[in-house]
């Protein structure tokens, strides 16, 4: 009597299980992003029009990109700058060559809770007012709380234009040295 | 099969005993839930919350009938529509802002009762634990309901928030996109935070009210000297008549005729603020439309998540998060951590005593350190008021283990 019973608990119980997991994997997907979110994913921007030492925003994926194109003197600092998490590197890898120029190309959200820095040209660097994170001109981290520089997107060069969302061989090259992260 | 009068008169007393044990229900829930004497009115502030509750339930019902989830129209159909074009909509979005803020208030007010008598051990940990998930979903409704304007602070509120969940060096940018249903905070976002404030987590606040209740009816509520004692013998004494004797008194309709006027008290000042003083309930920058390409100059969350901010700020992102995260969970531990075995008021519990001045205030500072911008000296008083936090309670169970027993 007492194993009929038991049997039946657990056949039940498992049944239940199984339905419960099913329910469960159906919430998960219901939170995911859908699929128009997802697709939406690629910007195309020419950026050899744009001025030195003054910040452009545009925007992928609904955030803000920031473009600063370098002066001589930008990238003279750079070229001596270590990036501050990745000893083997410069400051200048960080930076993208289209044509002769150098760009900082970035996700203009602070790395360390997505709030926007402010550039202040004169300074040539970035104030983030929300815990007083600061990045140099070229987008590194030079004071805490944020953990590394700016995030890097994932960009594709098509002459002098860059489209973002893309994976280019330059981008693989940057995640692969660890200068940026997948954002 | 049970006996039922056949001459009793449909909803009468004994009809519905007869029914649903009325008498039993009373009796166990309300006349003969006995309550000491010997408290004063900081044991009125359980009810002042679930008053408040039920105040910030009813406006809510009103602001959900022209409130619209949807990101293009959610700003207006609160700032436009139920502000200037529905009858009394200002009363029911004022009645909600200060209900919100208040209750947090209140909530303090309630755990350091709780924290100064220690009434959070030897049989009432449950009732602790049950107030600190209480709390913890408190927190997360009001959070999701400060989206719903869909303002500057909304929008940049929930950026933060949301990317605490990355973890710091973990990257963990799938589950923060998970969490939004979007990169950023969208449509996806606001509908489902939507949910949760509406209906979600006020059913999951109402089923921990009931638990919370239930945790309280066995221990009794504790009093002011942390005195134990026989209730049934009390409330024996009680019933034979002696009453003046008597430790106890019933719930209702005795005790409750006190909570009742506390709660007058209480209601004079929370309409003063509903009709006079709204403003500060309603942060200006959230009467901007949200702009995910602006961050305001200076974010902040209400006054009552300060306190746990400022401990995230100082630090690093990965030991900020740590302390954050430490913040949020240790006053589960309390019953834990308090090592003596006396349940008494703090000023006679020795080291305790200081240990409980020095925690108030202590979040007191944090919290106001939380306001201002992340500026010298601001920032400096705020890192040793969150190193201070953290060995307050890492200290806990020392000196309550040291502490003799009375
Ligand atoms: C909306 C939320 C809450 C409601 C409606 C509520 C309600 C109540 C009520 C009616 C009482 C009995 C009367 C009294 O002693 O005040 C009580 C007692 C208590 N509550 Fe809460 N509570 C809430 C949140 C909390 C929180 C956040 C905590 C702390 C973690 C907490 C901890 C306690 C403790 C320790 C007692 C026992 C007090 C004693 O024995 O003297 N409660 N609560
Ligand atoms: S979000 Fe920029 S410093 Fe915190």
């Amino acid at each position: 009597m007492s194993n009929r019973r038991d049997f039946m608990g657990m056949a039940l119980g498992a049944f239940t299980g199984l339905g419960a997991l099913g329910a469960l994997y159906a919430a998960k997907r219901t939170w995911d992003p859908l699929p128009s979110v997802k697709a939406a994913g690629f910007t195309t921007i020419d950026v050899s029009k744009a001025p030195e030492n003054v910040l452009i925003t545009e925007v992928w994926r609904g955030k803000p990109i920031f473009i600063l194109k370098q002066s001589k003197e930008m990238v003279e600092k750079a070229k001596n700058r270590p990036i501050s998490n990745n000893s083997k590197f410069k400051d200048i890898d960080r930076l993208i060559k289209i044509g002769n120029d150098y760009y900082m190309v970035v996700v203009g959200l602070c790395t360390h809770l997505g709030c926007i820095p402010d550039y202040r040209p004169e300074k040539e660097n970035f104030l983030c007012a929300c815990h007083g994170g600061m990045y140099n001109s070229s987008s590194d981290v030079i004071k805490a709380p944020p953990p590394r520089g700016l995030d890097i997107p994932p960009f594709k060069i098509d002459g002098t234009k860059l489209v973002l969302g893309e994976e280019g061989p330059e981008y693989k090259k940057l995640l692969a040295d660890g200068i940026t992260l997948p954002v | 099969m049970a006996h039922f009068d056949e001459n009793a008169r449909p909803f009468s007393n004994k009809w519905l005993d007869e029914r649903i044990g009325i008498n039993t229900l009373k009796r166990v829930l309300s006349t003969e839930y006995w309550i000491p004497k010997n408290i004063n009115f900081l044991w009125a502030m359980g009810m002042v919350l679930a008053a408040t509750f039920g105040m910030l339930l009813i406006s809510g019902i009103f602001l959900l009938m022209y409130y619209i989830p949807d990101t293009k129209q959610a700003f207006d159909s609160v700032n436009y529509t139920i502000m200037s074009q529905v009858g009394y909509g200002w009363l029911w979005r004022h009645i909600h802002g200060v209900g919100a803020s208040v209750v947090f208030l209140i909530i303090y007010i309630h755990m350091f009762t709780g924290i100064y008598y220690g009434s959070y051990k030897r049989g009432r940990e449950l009732i602790w634990l049950s107030g600190m998930l209480l709390f913890v979903v408190f927190s997360a409704e009001a959070f999701s309901g400060y989206m719903l304007p869909w303002g500057q602070m909304s929008y940049w509120a929930g950026m933060v928030i949301t990317n605490l969940f990355s973890g710091g060096s973990l990257h963990a940018n799938g589950l923060v996109e998970w969490i939004r249903g979007d990169y950023i905070p969208g449509q996806a976002y606001l509908g489902r935070f939507f949910m949760l404030h509406v209906l979600l987590l006020p059913l999951v606040i109402i089923g921990l009210i009931v638990f919370h209740f239930g945790t309280l009816r066995l221990p009794h509520v504790n009093n002011k000297d942390g005195e134990e004692f026989d209730f049934a013998a009390e409330a024996e004494k009680y019933k034979a008549g002696n009453k003046k004797e008597s430790k106890v008194i019933p719930f209702n309709p005795v005790f409750l005729s006190k909570d009742v006027f506390v709660m007058g008290i209480y209601f004079i000042f929370f309409f003063y603020l509903v009709f006079y003083h709204f403003e500060f309930a309603m942060d200006p920058v959230n009467f901007d439309p949200a702009n995910g390409l602006k961050t305001p100059t200076h974010i902040y969350p209400e006054w009552y998540f300060l306190w746990s901010y400022e401990i995230l700020r100082p630090f690093p992102t990965d030991p900020g998060l740590i302390a954050f995260a430490f913040a949020q969970v240790i006053f589960f531990a309390l019953p834990f951590l308090d090592r003596s075995p006396n349940v008494a008021p703090a000023n006679r519990r020795g080291i305790f005593k200081f240990w409980f001045w020095a925690l108030l205030v202590d979040m007191i500072i944090l919290t106001f350190m939380g306001k201002v911008p992340p500026v010298q000296p601001w920032s400096n008083i705020g890192l040793v008021a969150a190193v201070t936090f953290i060995a307050l309670w890492i200290l806990l169970p020392i000196i309550t283990k040291l502490e003799k027993k009375l």
